[in-house]
């Protein structure tokens, strides 16, 4: 049985606890609108990006001199994974479900004969998937000290994929992020970016002229295209972990709450029931007078 | 024969312009072009440039520094790399952007060096157009 005092600091130390969740919470509320506001404008650049890749690709496709980044190295034996995660915790199961996704997988393309590697972005991933796999570690990309997800952000990493795509370092690369859906729910998703991938049912787009060749526009667009889905990623991510920041924080704070409520109601109890004590101690010994 | 168009600059972090325009001067790869109401369909890489579109809202001028226009009969989008009003252009900015350039250059293989100087080369002489 505690006692009195240990009862009441017990309190006061769930209730700061209680502020700082619920001070979490609220910071992560106004960064994830921001989140989503920055994920809202770098839609419309996506989407026309996508189209138009899509449509030069499928013209492009059957010919020889389709670039590799569209038309793949002709193998699939290597696999460069790249698993996007944040770089603080406290945000739930933000972090595992990619990583949970990513293992999955690399479980899966091994027990196939696959080579695989890892690339990581974000702490918090490699943390994780050091335990199991740090030995398909490739490289680490550290977001630490990005204060806003940029488009340079972006093209850093990409420029870092495509760089050990030109030195052969592996054949197909995914990246593995969550997708914003809302606020309670990220869906972690699995991502083919190299080769470009090609939607086949993609309606045939007008005739367009091309300057300078079509060939000469897709080496220049593909690895754009690169940099732009990992930019999605990111602030999908970047959406998401905050997302599932509030969900938690939300979660934390009420359990606090529900906490403050039992111990007070136990420190209520002790404290009567010792006045009670006394009072009857007094009685009976003057009773006993 | 319409005599407007829409006219849309998107950056990867956010839409610059979406407005009417009657012509829109692109800074294409091979040569600047300027697109009206009615072009035939085209897709053009950008080199480093003023983009400029004129019409009934006005003028409105821009830096793009890269990245690629879709010019359909109806519509002309500027999808570029780094797109800024060109009010905002700085010298601080281009000393950035060409120093960045100026290092790619510098690492880019021998087959594509000449295109790397050319960017290089691009990004100087847009700065001493607009005299930052």
């Amino acid at each position: 049985m505690p006692s009195l005092k240990d009862l009441k600091n017990r309190i006061a130390s769930v209730k700061s606890t209680r502020k700082i969740t619920k001070a979490m919470q609220m910071v992560a509320a106004a960064k994830l609108r921001r989140a989503q506001e920055a994920a809202q404008d770098a839609r419309p650049y996506a989407e026309r990006m996508e189209k138009v890749v899509n449509g030069l690709a499928l013209s492009v496709r059957g010919s020889d001199s389709a670039p590799r980044l569209l038309a793949g190295t002709g193998s699939d034996k290597v696999h460069l994974l790249v698993v996007m995660t944040s770089e603080r915790g406290l945000c739930g199961g933000f972090n595992s479900s990619i990583v949970r996704l990513a293992r999955l997988r690399i479980e899966k393309l091994q027990a196939e004969g696959r080579t695989v590697k890892v690339l990581t972005v974000g702490k918090k991933g490699r943390e994780q998937l050091k335990r199991d796999h740090s030995d398909l570690f490739v490289g680490h990309i550290d977001l630490g000290d990005v204060k806003r997800m940029g488009y340079d952000v972006a093209r850093g990493v990409a420029r870092d994929v495509l760089g050990r795509f030109d030195a052969g370092e592996f054949d197909v690369a995914t990246i593995f992020y969550n997708r914003f859906q809302s606020v309670i729910s990220q869906v972690p998703t699995a991502q083919q970016v190299i080769p470009a991938p090609v939607d086949e049912d993609a309606e045939a787009t007008t005739l367009y002229e091309y300057e300078p060749s079509e060939e000469g526009i897709l080496a220049d667009l593909l690895p754009r295209g690169v940099a732009t889905q990992i930019f999605t990623a990111l602030l999908e991510n970047a959406a998401s972990e905050q997302g599932a920041r509030m969900t938690a924080m939300d979660n934390a704070t009420r359990n606090a709450g529900e906490m403050i409520d039992r111990l007070t109601i136990q420190y209520n109890r002790s404290r009567q029931a010792a006045i009670t004590k006394e009072l009857i101690e007094i009685i009976s010994g003057a009773e006993a007078l | 024969m319409a005599d407007t168009f829409s006219f849309e600059l998107v950056s990867p972090e956010r839409r610059l312009a979406s407005m009417k325009a009657a012509e829109v001067e692109i800074p294409g790869a091979e040569g600047d072009l300027t697109a009206m109401p009615q072009h035939a369909p085209l897709i053009t890489t950008l080199r480093p440039g003023i983009l400029r579109a004129a019409g009934p809202e006005g003028e409105k001028r821009f830096v793009v520094t890269g990245g690629f226009a879709e010019v359909t009969p109806e519509a002309a989008s500027v999808l570029a790399e780094r797109a800024l009003p060109v009010e905002d252009a700085t010298g601080a900015l281009f000393d950035e952007l060409i120093a960045e350039a100026r290092t790619a250059a510098d690492a880019a293989p021998e087959e594509a060096r000449a295109a790397a100087d050319k960017l290089v080369a691009d990004m100087q002489a847009l700065r001493s157009t607009l005299g930052v």
